[in-house]
């Protein structure tokens, strides 16, 4: 049960990392990685590190892809395939760094360096109501600012400008 | 594998259904809605009650929440209930009030609802840090609130002065916790007691400090004298049903706290705060009380009145002990509700977007509308403290908790207080009947859901001034979560 997880979640995390780079769309690779990390979380869990996965897709499939999205957005979208100089140079960069993870990741395997018994791996169970809470103020904070700042121009049902 | 989250979901009830249903309330705002819908009202009625019921389905149990971050009694339930009840009263008063000011949005209900939820917070902190997150979070709410006028000169006015001020105070708020933290190594009520429980450190100058200055931020949410500057203006320039709220509210929540923390916390450094604190009792009655004697505006004058009453809570926090504390909380409820239900008297005066909140523009009204004349002499006579009333019962309990507790000058202090603000209450009482109006007299509108707010406020304070142990029973139940 646990190999036939680990096939799917592997499969899964390959592949999407593979589409996240060979797709065309920035968007949709954009979407690939999405999957990719919760496919990340799905291994974490495997591994019985219950907070690790829940921190992977709240912080990365959720927040910082939301960043990633932005700053997609903010490009210019029409030039989807890139060409010249400046795009072998990247590619050439891209390689180097690709090989040397490969490097990196090849010494630690050979030495034996992969976590033995772990130790506690998850935190005490989430006692912390101070995030919660603080999630709910900034939530607060957010709706007072977009009340007070609202435009001039107002939706019926709103305070007319004075005279 | 134990649960990731390992919590008594009905004590959490209230704190689920109030940012639910505020979250639910701006989710509704993609769905059009016209400009005189009731739609947020109902939403915000609903999860006050849906609040409500989850406490109340518990309320005999006790619990630690969250690593005993927060604590489930029988003190924070009757907080929560106590808070619900303001917030479902203000909902009532706010429902034609805000269609008539023209500040009929979503957020309205949301916020008051996130305020709400900050006051439960303070009431069942066992932590100063969740005590801080709450304050914040009501402040927060109450300061958009202020301002929600956004297109009076006088709301902006408000809001801004309510917010720089706040902000300020918290500052002291925080930095008397981070000293607190540093005399003791805890944040925790209960810890830092047993730390203090016997220690040689009771005159440790970080100690005093770090209580002083917490004294001070919860000392601006109440508005005790010398922090209740900002109170007028805040008051006067909020629409009418927030100041309502406001004043019942972030109040009873500010006693909540200061009372946990000075009978948790802090019992073993009485020596030290009861001095500070009678000061601040007789200087918030007297500076309230005749301030108020000088106001021509209901607001305002209605503003000091409120940190009279601050004074009056306090001299029975000063008192102490299990009656001092339930006096207290018993004044709170009983404060909350005649002063709820005098704001929604005003908030029912005018027509369109003015709102006249001179004395004199009540001449007259006696005889136009003499049920709504009927209603606000009740509850002035009940501020007053004058004898059918609830007010006369809280002020009798407060008195005597603290004659009981030997602190009779401050107790004089406190009966002169109250003739001289029967002074004021009772000018209100001569306007309405004895006065003729000027011009035409004041329109009153005929809102059927504040209507059923003032009667309920109304019924009430006449019932407890007839029955009042019921409510004193379960005040004292309540402070026995304290001890």
């Amino acid at each position: 049960m646990m190999l036939l997880l680990f096939a799917v979640f592997a499969i899964t995390l390959v592949g999407c990392s593979l589409m996240v780079v060979l797709h065309r769309n920035p968007v949709t690779s954009a979407l690939f990685l999405v999957v990719a990390f919760c496919a990340l979380a799905g291994l974490y869990l495997l591994l019985q590190a219950e907070f690790l996965a829940m921190v992977q897709v709240i912080v990365y499939a959720g927040a910082i892809m939301v960043l990633f999205l932005f700053v997609i957005m903010y490009l210019n979208l029409k030039r989807d395939v890139e060409d010249g100089l400046q795009f072998a140079l990247r590619r050439g960069a891209g390689w180097l760094l690709g090989i040397l993870l490969l490097g990196t990741a090849a010494l630690f395997l050979s030495r034996g360096w992969a976590p033995g018994a772990t130790t506690e791996a998850s935190p005490p169970p989430i006692g912390n109501s101070a995030a919660e809470l603080t999630s709910i103020l900034l939530l607060v904070g957010i709706v007072g600012a977009v009340v007070i700042g609202r435009g001039r121009a107002k939706p019926p049902g709103s305070e007319e400008p004075a005279p | 594998m134990t649960p990731l989250i390992d919590v008594d979901w009905w004590a959490l009830g209230p704190g689920l259904a109030l940012s639910g249903g505020a979250m639910l309330l701006m989710l509704l705002e993609f769905v059009p809605a016209g400009r005189n819908s009731s739609r947020g009202a109902l939403v915000a009625l609903a999860s006050l009650l849906a609040a409500a019921a989850c406490v109340w389905r518990v309320h005999e149990v006790k619990r630690a929440l969250f690593d005993g971050m927060f604590v489930h009694d029988t003190f924070t339930v009757f907080f929560t209930l106590l808070f619900c009840g303001i917030a479902a009263l203000s909902v009532l008063l706010s429902w034609d009030y805000v269609k008539r000011m023209r500040i009929n949005q979503a957020e309205y209900y949301a916020l008051l609802l996130a305020a709400t939820l900050g006051m439960i917070v303070m009431s069942a902190s066992n932590d100063l840090i969740t005590i801080f997150l709450g304050l914040e979070l009501m402040s927060l709410a109450l300061y958009v609130l202020v301002g929600f006028r956004r297109s009076r000169l006088e709301s902006n006015e408000a809001a801004m002065k309510y917010f720089l001020l706040g902000a300020f105070a918290s500052g002291f708020l925080l930095y008397g916790i981070a000293l607190l933290y540093g005399a003791t190594g805890t944040t925790h009520l209960e810890r830092m007691a047993a730390f203090l429980a016997g220690s040689p450190l009771l005159s440790n100058p970080l100690l005093l400090m770090g209580g002083l200055l917490v004294l001070v931020g919860l000392g601006f949410k109440v508005a005790a004298v010398p922090f209740h500057m900002w109170t007028p203006d805040a008051y006067e320039g909020a629409p009418t049903t927030v100041t309502g709220y406001m004043s019942a509210g972030a109040k009873a929540a500010g006693f909540a706290a200061l009372l946990r923390l000075a009978l948790v916390a802090l019992p073993d450094l009485q020596a030290s705060w009861k001095p500070v604190l009678i000061a601040i009792a007789a200087l918030t009655m007297t500076v309230g009380n005749v301030t108020a004697l000088l106001q021509t505006n209901l607001k305002r004058m209605l503003a000091y009145s409120s940190i009279a009453h601050a004074g009056y809570v306090l001299v029975a926090v000063v008192a102490g002990g299990n009656e001092g504390a339930a006096a207290a909380v018993f004044y709170l409820a009983i404060y909350s509700l005649m002063n709820l239900g005098a704001f929604g008297i005003v908030a029912l005066l005018g027509r369109d977007q003015d709102e006249p909140v001179l004395l004199s523009d009540l001449a007259g009204l006696g005889f136009k509308n003499p049920a709504l004349a009927f209603a606000l002499t009740i509850f002035m006579l009940s501020l007053g403290g004058i004898p059918p009333t609830a007010g006369f019962m809280g002020k009798f309990y407060v008195f005597r908790a603290a004659v009981q507790a030997g602190q009779i000058p401050l107790v004089i202090v406190g009966v002169l207080n109250s003739v001289v603000s029967i002074f004021y209450y009772l000018r209100v009482t001569v306007a309405l009947y004895m006065e003729e109006p000027a011009g035409e007299p004041t329109a009153v509108s005929r809102s059927i859901p504040a209507v059923i707010g003032v009667v309920v406020s109304l019924a009430l304070t006449l019932w407890w001034g007839l029955q009042a142990h019921a409510l004193l029973e379960q005040a004292q139940r309540s402070v026995l979560g304290l001890m």
